[in-house]
C-alpha cells in the first residue's frame, strides 16, 4: 500500500533578500485511499507544502525527510517524483504556448506509464474522462492553460488527476476561484478517483465548502507552518463555526 | 502570451501609438516596439547606386536594430569582394534556363529597387549576375535547388528568378558554410504563375549575410516566400512585395531560431498597389541564450488604389532562456477605407521555469518538455512550407537547436 511520510520538514525561502522559513516541521502520514483536508489561513505555508513536495526550485528543503513507499522523494528531480506516483494539481496553472492539451495529455501519459498508450483506446480513454468532466471536445486542441478560464483550468488539472492516476494527489485549493457548478463537477471528478481507493488525497483548502463534496478522513489545520492540531470531519465543522482565529493568535501567522 | 491586435477598416496609419503588449509572460528581456511608419521610415529614396545613400550611423529608423559595427564593412564600402569564397551550385530540372548575365542585362533590377545602402551597394558591386527563367505554362515537378556554399570569402550577388505566365515551380535557396554576402534577390512571376521559395539560412557562426527580396507578383500570381534563419552572425533580411496586377496573392512565412550573440532580423514590405490583391504574413521566432536578438519589421501599405486589398501580418516570439531581446514592430498603413481586411499581431512570449516545472510536474523530462514547447510553437508554420524534404530538415534542426542549449539542470 503507498505511502506518503512526512517527517519534520523545515522549507525555506528567498524573498527581498532574506531567508525566510515557511516550514517549521511537518508531520504528515498520508496512505493510500485515505483523503487528508489540509486547512488553514492565507500565509500559513498551505502551498508552500504542496510545492516543495512536488519540488518546485523555489523552495529550499532545509531539514527533514518526505518518503513515498520508503523512496527518497527529496532526491529526486520534479519529473521523477511524478513518475513515482506523486501528483499536484496547482492552484495556479501555467499556460503553455504552442503545446496542445491532447499533445500533453499524451506525452505526461506516456511519461507515466513508461510507455505510449495504445492511440485507439487513449483516445477514447481522455474522450470519456473529459465528458466527465463537462469538457467541451474541442478543448483537446487549445493550447494548455491559454486564454482557459479559471474553472477550465481547474477542470483541466483533475482531468490530468484522472488520466494519470497517480499514487498521491496534492490538490493545492483546487476548489478556489470556482462556481458552485464547477465545484461539485470538479469534486465528482475528484470522487471518482478517491473511490477507486488506489490514491491517497491531500486536500488543501482555505474554505470548508469544498468538504460538503469531498469527504475527508482526516482534517489538519495548518498554521505557522506546521499542523496545529488533527482530527475527524468534525474538526472541518468547527473550523467551520468558528474560522482560524484561534490558531492565529500570537503571531503565529506569517 | 502578450498579444497586440489591430484590424483597421480605414484611413490612416495604424498599429502606432499604443501600448506595447503587456502580459505575464513578457519580463526584462523582451522589448516590443511599436512605433515607426513605412513610408516615412526609409532614409533615403530607392536607388540603384549606392552613392545614393550615404553611410549610415545607426540611428536611422532602417539601421537602429542592426549592429552596424558586425557587418563587415557592407554597409560602409570597405567591404572588397574576393572573387572567389562563395560557391554557387544550381541544379535545375528539364525546362528551366540558368545563365549567368554580365551587369547591362536587362532582365535585373525589375522586381525592386534597393531601398538601403547595403543593397545599393551589392547592386553596384556584383561581377556576373544569375538569371534563372522558367518558360510559360512550364510546370516543373522538381524543385530548383540552389546551393550557396560560403568559403570564407565576401560577395556581392544578384539572382534573378522569373516564372513566364502560368509557370508554377518550386525553389529551395540554401545557404550554408562562412561568408559575407550582399545580394539582391528579384522574383518575377507572370501572370497566373506560382513559386515556391524556401530560403534557408543555415550559415556558420561568423557568417553577415544581408539582403533584399523583391518580389513582383503578376496578375492572379501566387508567390509564396518561405525564410528559415538559423545560422550566422548577422543575418538581415528584407522581403519586398509589390503586385503587377490585379488579383494577386503573397504568403511569406518565416522561422528563425536565434543563437547566444545571433543578430537575425526580417523586414518585411508588402505594398498593395493594386486593386484585389491579397497578402498573408507569418513569422515566428525562437530564441535562447545572451544577446541572442531577433528583429522583426513587419509594414503593410495599402495605397489608395488598392481596394479590396486583403492582409494580415502575425509575428510570434518564443523566448526560451534569460538574456534573449526581440524587437517586434508590426505595420499598417491604410491609405483606402474599401478594402476587405487588414489586421496584424505580435507575440511575444517566454518559455520560463514555471512552464518548465509544470510540464515536469507531469512527469515530462526537461529536455523533452524543451522540445515539446519549440516543436509545437513551429509546427503549424513548418506544415505549411509543402516541400517534404526541407520540412524533415527544419524538424530535425529544431531539435538540433534545442541540443545546444543548456538548459536548467533541475
Amino acid at each position: 500500500m503507498a505511502t506518503l511520510e512526512i517527517r519534520d520538514l523545515h522549507v525555506t525561502v528567498e524573498a527581498d533578500n532574506a531567508t525566510k522559513e515557511i516550514l517549521k516541521g511537518v508531520d504528515l502520514t498520508v496512505k493510500q485511499g485515505e483523503t487528508h483536508a489540509i486547512m488553514g489561513p492565507n500565509g500559513s505555508g498551505k502551498s508552500t507544502l504542496a510545492y516543495s513536495l512536488a519540488g518546485h526550485p523555489k523552495y529550499t528543503i532545509t531539514g527533514g525527510t518526505v518518503l513515498l513507499d520508503g523512496e527518497d522523494v527529496l532526491e529526486m528531480s520534479v519529473d521523477e517524483r511524478a513518475r513515482a506516483g506523486l501528483f499536484l494539481a496547482m492552484q495556479y496553472p501555467v499556460e503553455v504556448p504552442g503545446v496542445s492539451v491532447s499533445n500533453f495529455l499524451r506525452t505526461s501519459a506516456t511519461a507515466i506509464r513508461g510507455e505510449a498508450p495504445k492511440l485507439r483506446t487513449w483516445v477514447k480513454e481522455v474522450k470519456e474522462a473529459m465528458q466527465r468532466l463537462n469538457m467541451d471536445p474541442s478543448f483537446a486542441e487549445r493550447n494548455v492553460n491559454e486564454g482557459f478560464s479559471g474553472g477550465e483550468k481547474k477542470r483541466h488539472e483533475i482531468l490530468q488527476l484522472e488520466l494519470l492516476r497517480p499514487k498521491v494527489a496534492i490538490l493545492d485549493e483546487t476548489d478556489s476561484g470556482l462556481d458552485v457548478d464547477a465545484l461539485r463537477v470538479v469534486s465528482e471528478g475528484v470522487n471518482r478517483v478517491r473511490e477507486t481507493g488506489e490514491v491517497g488525497t491531500l486536500l488543501i483548502t482555505h474554505y470548508t465548502r469544498i468538504l460538503r463534496y469531498i469527504k475527508p478522513d482526516h482534517v489538519h489545520v495548518f498554521a505557522g507552518g506546521r499542523i496545529v492540531e488533527s482530527g475527524g470531519p468534525e474538526l472541518a465543522d468547527k473550523l467551520e463555526n468558528e474560522g482560524y482565529e484561534a490558531y492565529t493568535k500570537g503571531g503565529a501567522s506569517a | 502570451m502578450a498579444e497586440a491586435q489591430n484590424s483597421p477598416k480605414s484611413s490612416t496609419s495604424l498599429g502606432q501609438g499604443g501600448p506595447p503588449p503587456v502580459g505575464s509572460t513578457t519580463a526584462g528581456s523582451i522589448a516590443v516596439a511599436a512605433e515607426s511608419t513605412v513610408v516615412s521610415r526609409m532614409s533615403a529614396p530607392p536607388s540603384f547606386d549606392v552613392a545614393d545613400f550615404p553611410v549610415p550611423h545607426g540611428r536611422e529608423e532602417e539601421w537602429r536594430f542592426t549592429p552596424l559595427e558586425r557587418l563587415r564593412g557592407l554597409h560602409d564600402g570597405t567591404a572588397v569582394g574576393t572573387g572567389d569564397g562563395l560557391k554557387v551550385d544550381v541544379q535545375a530540372p528539364e525546362g528551366v534556363t540558368v545563365e549567368a548575365v554580365g551587369r547591362d542585362d536587362a532582365r535585373l533590377g525589375k522586381a525592386g529597387t534597393p531601398v538601403d545602402r547595403v543593397a545599393a551597394q551589392a547592386y553596384s558591386a556584383f561581377e556576373k549576375a544569375g538569371v534563372i527563367t522558367v518558360a510559360k505554362e512550364t510546370v516543373l515537378t522538381e524543385p530548383i535547388r540552389i546551393a550557396v556554399h560560403g568559403e570564407g570569402g565576401t560577395a556581392f550577388a544578384h539572382q534573378v528568378i522569373e516564372l513566364g505566365a502560368f509557370a508554377e515551380a518550386v525553389v529551395v535557396i540554401d545557404h550554408t558554410g562562412d561568408a559575407v554576402l550582399a545580394a539582391n534577390v528579384d522574383y518575377v512571376l507572370g501572370d497566373g504563375a506560382k513559386l515556391t521559395v524556401v530560403s534557408v539560412q543555415d550559415w556558420d557562426d561568423k557568417a553577415v549575410h544581408i539582403a533584399q527580396h523583391n518580389a513582383l507578383v503578376g496578375r492572379d500570381a501566387s508567390f509564396k516566400s518561405v525564410v528559415v534563419t538559423f545560422g550566422g552572425d548577422v543575418v538581415r533580411l528584407h522581403p519586398r512585395v509589390t503586385y503587377a496586377g490585379p488579383g494577386g496573392e503573397a504568403e511569406l512565412f518565416g522561422l528563425y531560431f536565434t543563437d547566444a550573440g545571433q543578430h537575425q532580423e526580417h523586414r518585411l514590405l508588402v505594398t498593395h498597389n493594386v486593386p484585389h490583391c491579397k497578402s498573408n504574413v507569418v513569422y515566428k521566432g525562437a530564441l535562447q541564450g545572451d544577446g541572442a536578438h531577433a528583429v522583426w519589421i513587419g509594414d503593410v501599405l495599402i495605397e489608395a488604389a488598392a481596394e479590396g486589398t486583403d492582409t494580415y501580418e502575425m509575428n510570434r516570439n518564443l523566448v526560451l532562456t534569460d538574456g534573449a531581446r526581440v524587437d517586434s514592430v508590426p505595420n499598417l498603413e491604410i491609405e483606402t477605407g474599401e478594402i476587405v481586411g487588414a489586421g496584424h499581431a505580435s507575440a511575444t512570449g517566454r518559455f520560463d521555469d514555471e512552464q518548465l516545472f509544470y510540464l515536469m510536474a507531469r512527469g515530462i523530462p526537461a529536455e523533452e518538455a524543451r522540445r515539446l514547447v519549440v516543436r509545437g510553437f513551429f509546427a503549424e508554420l513548418v506544415q505549411q512550407i509543402g516541400v517534404d524534404d526541407i520540412e524533415q530538415r527544419l524538424l530535425e534542426k529544431i531539435d538540433e537547436e534545442l541540443e545546444t542549449v543548456s538548459g536548467p539542470g533541475r
